[in-house]
């Protein structure tokens, strides 16, 4: 059996049909070819697969896919603006945040759930956004120092 | 119960590439017709920054911007050989090859150029701007772009360059067994400064102060990048990571990231790194590379500043409470025994 699967993905409608009891994860690389969603350890535990749901950060391999159907969800392809690239992607790469880059996704889309609900968030707030995503490379430091800085500059750009 | 500081150093000296050499690595560099450089290369960039080193070095060999030159290490069934991203190699060896190759791509371009420019290639030098002018007469002046124009279409010459760096294998004395393990070493020493709690054997690691020496950092963001990333992956090893089973056999051993543990962005310490540049008389540029070694110093330090807290010398990785608390048993019957006495 096929299921009908309906998102407002980046702000834009999709729909596709899935395999009964697929994973978001799944859905938003095959049916609706987002690569830039990456599965780690298929079981929840290492966040490269965050992803936006309703502003929420969501673990995309242990989401049902069928559950966020008429849901609104956010990936990194949906952060650029045309040519811009979101003040976390441009404070990702002044801080050299990423090394191999695998968790550079999750961390991405973890800190844009945070600065969305909190612009102003302390290192506490940034190290409990991330703590659900593993980093192999970094040893944290740099992409903590990154969302603070895009909290900072975004702060001041809406100030 | 109460929790005890400590403070542990560790320092270490720490040879590039495999001990005892025989260990290649080659490199080829070649330009389009537009002046554009590829380097090809079979070596990995792991995140570690390999690309960006690489086209730094060449760049910076042959005289031209470093927008003008592109690294590819798409495969190594077509590239040219590579032992391998290991062994804190990268910048040193394939720099090396790198350097080589860029240097004779760069003769043929000066011959290049002194041929449509009707001069001595001896008098040329470039700009680093993407030009060739006569020494002493930038006016007379041709850009790499019309070089390789004029090489392709006209002159029938590949701007290209063959590089490899291969350290030889070490002779061994018959008589007393010596070797020659590295030609080039790198430096460091690390303190660190830990909290250990002698009731759940739990340790904390405070704080991080490190120096390192590893010849020329030719991009010294990269460089604090591998220092910072490493020494929290030293942390990792002497605090977390295991393999093994907690009870009783392999079956009870992590399976998955909620079993095989890792410290995360909550249990990381402030770490001062202060970087020292003594230039390598056989580096790129004088380059060594942080790689391996920027792991290394922490876990001995860490074991040190245990001992020093608390008095236990534990030399079984990874430092788990449980090894803690039962050191510290051990210890407390050596002393309650030795009282008896």
């Amino acid at each position: 059996m096929k299921t009908p699967i309906q998102l407002r993905l980046n702000g834009e409608e999709v729909a596709a049909f899935a395999d009964d009891g697929a994973n978001l994860l799944d859905v938003l690389r095959e049916s609706f070819g987002d690569l830039t969603v990456k599965g780690g350890c298929w079981q929840g535990t290492c966040g490269t697969c965050t992803v936006l749901v309703g502003g929420n950060p969501r673990l995309s391999c242990v989401t049902l896919a069928e559950s966020c159907s008429g849901n609104s969800v956010e990936t990194v392809a949906g952060l650029r603006r045309g040519a811009d690239l979101h003040p976390l992607q441009s404070a990702f790469m002044e801080h050299f945040a990423a090394q191999c880059g695998y968790c550079t996704p999750g961390m991405l889309m973890a800190a844009k759930a945070l600065l969305d609900r909190n612009p102003n968030p302390t290192r506490e707030d940034v190290v409990d956004a991330i703590c659900g995503n593993i980093c192999r490379c970094t040893g944290y430091e740099p992409i903590i120092a990154a969302i603070l800085d895009a909290a900072r500059k975004g702060a001041r750009r809406s100030a | 119960m109460a929790k005890h500081r400590g403070r542990g150093v560790a320092t270490i000296n720490y040879p590039i590439g495999m001990n005892l050499g025989g260990d290649p690595s080659q490199a080829l560099v070649h330009s389009n017709p537009t002046g554009k450089f590829t380097v090809s290369l079979s070596s990995i960039d792991l995140g570690q920054g390999m690309k960006s080193v690489t086209r730094q070095i060449c760049a910076e060999t042959l005289g031209v911007p470093i927008e003008d030159v592109y690294v590819d290490t798409a495969d190594s069934d077509t590239g040219p050989h590579c032992m391998g991203s290991f062994a804190s190699r990268g910048t040193h060896r394939v720099g090396n090859a790198v350097m080589a190759a860029a240097r004779e791509a760069r003769g043929v371009m000066m011959e290049a150029a002194a041929e449509e420019l009707e001069v001595d290639p001896g008098d040329l030098e470039t700009d680093g701007r993407g030009a060739i002018h006569v020494k002493g007469a930038p006016h007379r002046s041709i850009s790499v772009r019309d070089v390789a124009i004029a090489a392709q279409f006209r002159q029938g010459k590949t701007i290209s360059g063959r590089g490899i760096f291969l350290v030889p294998l070490s002779d061994v004395d018959p008589e007393t067994g010596e070797m020659s393990p590295a030609t080039c070493y790198a430096h460091a020493c690390q303190i660190v400064d830990v909290e250990v709690d002698d009731e759940t054997g739990d340790v904390t690691v405070l704080k991080m102060t490190s120096a390192y020496e590893l010849g020329r950092a030719i991009n010294p963001k990269l460089v604090e990048q591998q220092l910072v990333g490493g020494s929290w992956m030293g942390m990792s090893h002497a605090l977390y990571e295991t393999p093994e089973p907690y009870y009783p056999d392999t079956r009870e051993g992590p399976r998955d990231f909620n079993e095989y543990l890792m410290p995360g962005p909550g249990d990381i310490c402030p770490h001062d790194i202060i970087v020292l540049e003594r230039p390598a008389a056989d580096g790129p540029f004088g380059a060594k590379g942080p790689g391996e070694m920027c792991a290394n110093p922490s876990l001995p330090a860490i074991a040190n500043a245990i001992f020093n807290a608390v008095g236990v010398r534990i030399d079984e990785l990874p430092i788990t409470p449980e090894r803690v608390l039962r050191a510290l048993r051990e210890r407390g019957r050596s002393v309650a025994a030795s009282r008896a006495w």
